[in-house]
């Protein structure tokens, strides 16, 4: 009698297992696209050479406060011909700055379409505090985009931006932030 | 009104319009400008009211008498941005709110069910719904407005005094190291204002007196409509016609009125 109830259970919490395997592990992967980034970039091996921001992200709108993606110009200070053996470095100088075209960077953070940001308000504080520690960091973070909605994964989500609002005295009426 | 029944919070900047209706011609390029700079897309059937999407509307005002003495007037209508929004308390999720310094009533499309109720609660049919997702004609997305989300079909939109361009006028100001919160006049104006070409609409502080809509919303010829509604707007017009004056409200024969 009691081995039948057993019997009975199993399937019922192997079917719980199945549920959170495809839930937790199946689903997410299937939900998200990983784009990958045009060109190898190392933060930890350039700040190494640069030593600060700006020369990268800074934006002349928002007065040489770090923001934008990096252009080719950039590179092309350094790279105008290849420093070094490494193939990610010749296809830069090929297909990028030879032909003065832009490299299609992912922005891993960027935020939909109808949140405002802006950094120039945030300038007293530590890029980390929002992002990835990128100095230290060898490789570009991945970027995964939602197949439904298009968001990306990894943006800072609201509840992040509004507890450090609510923490630091500033004002959280929706407006503050949307569009 | 009972001071119980004031539900707005007090703010140290409240964005307000002052339109002079005897200036206005009724050409209606506020209106234009507003859908271009909202991304509101253009209407194929604009006399559909199911189809046509409008923020801002001109409307015309007779006063109903024989020639001679038969008159016109025209009357842009924004929203009132309430400083008591019948809209924001019915709303059952939150999506519109009158929280943000400025006063401007915010209205958050992701949130918004699209459940109607602030609709009928305006009482100036300042709301409009989406029941089509916007349609542009081809190679005119080239000219949207990066900084004005597009709405979807399914959700209620209003006009925000062009809310986007009081966040660049802050930023502007925190890049050139001023106080965000202290603009000078004309450095945050919507739209519609900027376009009128006869000068008709002004804009600015309403408690700032270096803005010129502080002197203008105080004239004896200045009148809010439907203010005894006690929705307290902050669009203001103005006349130096009576009539015109007296159709901003349900005024009964002995009522008296502003500037009479
Ligand atoms: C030599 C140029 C260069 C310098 C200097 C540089 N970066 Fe970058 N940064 C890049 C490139 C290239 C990317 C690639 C963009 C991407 O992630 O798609 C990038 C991406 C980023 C991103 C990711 C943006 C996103 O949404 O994915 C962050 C954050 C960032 N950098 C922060 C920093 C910080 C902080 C510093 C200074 C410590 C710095 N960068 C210095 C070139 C530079
Ligand atoms: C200040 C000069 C400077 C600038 C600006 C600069 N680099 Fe470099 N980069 C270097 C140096 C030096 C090396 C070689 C480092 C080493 O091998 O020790 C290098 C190496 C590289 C490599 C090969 C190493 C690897 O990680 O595979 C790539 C790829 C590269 N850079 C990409 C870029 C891109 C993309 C930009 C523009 C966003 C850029 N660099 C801007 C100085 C610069
Ligand atoms: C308060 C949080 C915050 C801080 C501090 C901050 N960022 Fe960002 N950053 C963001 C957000 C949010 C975005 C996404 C903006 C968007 O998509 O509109 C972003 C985007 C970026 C991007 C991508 C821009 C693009 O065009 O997609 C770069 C590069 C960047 N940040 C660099 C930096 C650097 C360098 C610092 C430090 C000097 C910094 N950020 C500090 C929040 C922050
Ligand atoms: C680590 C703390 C922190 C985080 C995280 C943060 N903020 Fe802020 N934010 C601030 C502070 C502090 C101010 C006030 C700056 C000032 O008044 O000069 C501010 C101001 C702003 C302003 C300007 C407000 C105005 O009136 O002009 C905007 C817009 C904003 N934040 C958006 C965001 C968004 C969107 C996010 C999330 C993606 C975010 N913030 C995350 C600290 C933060
Ligand atoms: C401090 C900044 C900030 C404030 C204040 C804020 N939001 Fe957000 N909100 C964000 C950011 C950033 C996102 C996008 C990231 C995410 O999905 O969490 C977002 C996303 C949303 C979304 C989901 C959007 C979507 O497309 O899925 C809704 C709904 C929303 N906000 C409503 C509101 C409402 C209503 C208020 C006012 C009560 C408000 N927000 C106040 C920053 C803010």
């Amino acid at each position: 009698m009691s081995s039948k109830k057993k019997g009975g259970i199993m399937p019922f919490l192997l079917g719980i297992a199945a549920a959170l395997v495809v839930g937790w592990i199946i689903f997410p992967k299937v939900l998200y696209v990983q784009e990958t980034q045009p060109v190898r970039f190392s933060h930890k091996l350039h700040m190494e050479q640069i030593g600060e921001c700006n020369l990268c992200h800074s934006n002349r709108e928002e007065r040489a406060y770090a923001t934008r993606m990096p252009s080719t110009k950039d590179c092309a200070l350094c790279h105008y011909t290849a420093l070094t053996g490494s193939s990610e470095e010749k296809e830069l100088v090929r297909e990028y700055i030879k032909k003065d075209k832009q490299v299609p960077w992912k922005a891993s953070q960027k935020q939909p379409d109808n949140v405002y940001f802006s950094h120039l308000a945030h300038k007293d504080l530590e890029c980390r505090q929002c992002h990835f520690d990128m100095e230290n960091r060898d490789n570009l973070p991945p970027k995964y985009v939602n197949r439904l909605t298009g968001y990306t994964k990894t943006t800072m989500k609201m509840h992040e931006c509004e507890r450090c609002h609510a923490r630091e005295n500033t004002s959280n009426a929706c407006y503050v932030c949307h569009k | 009104m009972s001071e119980s029944m004031q539900i707005h919070e007090h703010f140290q900047i409240k964005w307000g319009m002052v339109i002079d209706v005897d200036k206005c011609t009724g050409c209606g390029a506020c209106q234009v400008a507003c859908q271009a700079e909202n991304n509101i897309p253009p209407s194929q059937q604009s006399f559909d009211r199911l189809r046509s999407v409008h923020w801002l509307y001109v409307y015309k005002l007779e006063n109903g008498r024989p020639y001679p003495e038969s008159d016109i007037a025209y009357l842009p209508r924004p929203c009132m941005q309430c400083g008591n929004p019948s809209c924001a308390s019915v709303c059952p999720v939150i999506a519109t709110t009158k929280d943000e310094e400025g006063g401007i009533v915010s209205q958050i499309y992701p949130r918004c069910i699209g459940c109607r109720y602030c609709m009928a609660a305006c009482p100036y049919h300042s709301r409009v719904f989406n029941w089509f997702d916007p349609v542009w004609p081809k190679g005119m997305e080239k000219t949207l407005t990066p900084y004005v989300s597009v709405r979807p079909r399914g959700v209620v939109e209003k006009c925000t005094f062009c809310h986007h361009r009081f966040q660049l006028a802050k930023r502007r100001a925190r890049a050139e190291g001023r106080d965000p919160h202290h603009l000078k006049e004309d450095e945050y104006i919507p739209a519609c204002a900027e376009a009128c070409p006869t000068g008709a609409i002004a804009f600015g502080d309403l408690h700032n007196p270096e803005h010129k809509v502080h002197q203008l919303s105080r004239s004896e010829h200045a009148f809010r409509i439907l203010e005894r509604l006690g929705t307290e707007p902050q669009v203001y017009y103005l006349s130096r016609r009576p009539w015109v004056r007296r159709q901003g409200d349900n005024y009964v024969q002995k009522d008296q009125q502003r500037g009479e």
